[in-house]
């Protein structure tokens, strides 16, 4: 089923410019991974190294976070849309 | 490039100066020039830090909710998200490896130094394409440019 990922301004650089990606998923973590599939650049800012998606990668079903909802394993259907939304984050600390 | 005014500059240090000895955050509003490597800071757009309250000296967070409705005033207005400012409480105006592992690309980040309640350096930073360091953007004292 296709679903249309929109995507945040910083990150169209991955997605040649383009707003919204139409991907193919059964659930948030099906869509997303489809989408890193067809842009491969985008990838590291989804995922940490170990595959789990970046803590601060927000994804909204309409205007519900998904984390109130199923999460990843958040069900979708044919004509879906979802939105990625980071959270700014960031603080002191030790320098590089 | 990003053009920084004085009145800006101003606001991020006042905002770093309410805060302390907790983080600000916020988010530079303005417009980009002919691709995301410059554009006009216009004005600031302070943010509620998100962290918990014990964490808040060393630790922001600008809430998804929260990102949502200023890009969408942004927008409304016809502005840009250029990028975001914090500040570290006596600590140095450099990113610190949680805010590299937590950055995006194509944002401005700018660190305030707030020493002792006094607000001190401001400095400039954008993330490689490899998310592998920060690349400074000095500041033009003269033309108060990132």
């Amino acid at each position: 089923m296709t679903i249309t990922i929109q995507i945040p301004t910083a990150l169209r650089a991955f997605t040649d410019r383009q707003p919204e990606v139409r991907v193919e998923g059964a659930t948030v973590e099906e869509a997303i991974a489809d989408l890193a599939r067809i842009c491969p650049d985008i990838a590291q800012h989804l995922y940490e190294e170990n595959g789990a998606l970046r803590s601060f990668i927000n994804v909204y079903f309409g205007d519900v976070n998904v984390k109130n909802l199923k999460g990843l394993e958040t069900p979708l259907k044919d004509g879906d849309a979802i939105i990625l939304v980071p959270a700014i984050a960031g603080g002191g600390g030790i320098c590089p | 490039m990003i053009t920084f005014s004085a009145k800006v500059k101003s606001a991020i240090r006042l905002e770093g100066e309410r805060a302390y000895p907790d983080e600000c955050c916020g988010v530079l509003l303005g417009r980009f020039g002919e691709d995301e490597n410059c554009g006009e800071a216009m004005e600031i757009f302070p943010v509620s830090n998100g962290r918990e309250a014990e964490e808040q000296y060393h630790r922001f967070v600008i809430q998804p909710d929260d990102f949502m409705k200023v890009e969408m005033e942004a927008r409304g207005r016809g502005l840009d998200v250029l990028g975001f400012y914090h500040s570290h409480p006596d600590h140095p105006a450099l990113p610190s490896d949680y805010d590299r592992e937590h950055a995006l690309p194509f944002y401005f980040y700018v660190i305030l130094t707030v020493e002792k309640g006094q607000a001190r350096t401001l400095t400039g930073w954008k993330l490689a394409a490899d998310r592998a360091r920060f690349i400074q953007k000095p500041l033009n004292e003269g033309g108060d440019m990132l």
